[in-house]
């Protein structure tokens, strides 16, 4: 899991780097699976982004680019998920060895 | 001038006057032969003096295409207006009917997505109640 290459890492990093990509992400964490004209809805609607669906689109290619976002075919039907994975190894360098320590004193 | 008809392309006739008359629940108006086609319409139950639905065939080449790519993105082309998305939404998926998007507030409507069997997405819409 740390061993993912630095062009992965740095993949997710830039991802993360825009604004929109998050709200993307949040609104994939509040309800996951939704369709690119939901995503695009919820944006507009919450968040007044004037954003155009080829912006959103390519958006969400970066964030599946970077392992965030998955994307499934059901029928004729396309849907995104949100894929949390990319994010451990931030976890695991950073969080989990502040958290270890403490808890190894019990 | 008024809005006298809309239309949804749909890719069997037959089957598009059931789902839309026995499933969504509008009525049959007009039932026309029509050379290898029907001119077929229905109307909203409780209005049906109003603005008819055209179930008009999807035979040109360009069609098909067009809705395909509507409904991979998920958009639909055409919208209802109801009196409460939760309960429609309920009423309709214990009927079978699939919904692309579950019922989610976009501001100050409430709006699902499902799929009309005959190769369209199609929204229905509630306004949110005024406060008070």
């Amino acid at each position: 899991m740390t061993c993912l290459s630095s062009a992965a890492v740095d993949d997710v990093f830039k991802a993360l780097v825009d604004p929109t990509r998050r709200r993307i992400l949040d609104e994939l964490t509040e309800k996951d699976g939704q369709t690119l004209f939901e995503i695009c809805a919820r944006l507009i609607s919450k968040y007044q982004l004037g954003s155009s669906r080829q912006a959103i689109s390519q958006h969400l290619e970066v964030l599946e680019a970077a392992g965030l976002v998955e994307t499934r075919r059901d029928g004729r039907y396309k849907f995104h998920y949100l894929n949390t994975a990319p994010l451990e190894p931030i976890v695991d360098r950073w969080l989990r060895p502040r958290r270890e320590p403490k808890e190894d004193r019990t | 001038m008024k809005i006298h008809l809309a239309s949804v392309f749909v890719d069997d006739q037959d089957k598009a006057l059931r789902f839309y008359t026995q499933v969504l629940g509008f009525s049959a108006k007009h039932d026309i032969p029509l050379g290898p086609a029907r001119w077929l319409t229905v109307v909203s139950a409780d209005d049906p003096e109003g603005t008819e639905l055209v179930l008009e065939p999807d035979a040109h080449p360009a069609v098909r295409p067009f809705k395909d790519a509507l409904v991979e993105d998920g958009i639909p082309f055409t919208s209802f207006a109801v009196d409460d998305v939760g309960r429609e939404y309920e009423r309709l998926r214990a009927l079978g009917v699939r919904f692309t998007q579950e019922p989610a507030a976009m501001g100050p409507v409430t709006t699902a997505v499902f799929d009309d069997t005959c190769g369209n997405l199609i929204q229905i819409a509630s306004q949110a109640e005024a406060p008070g």
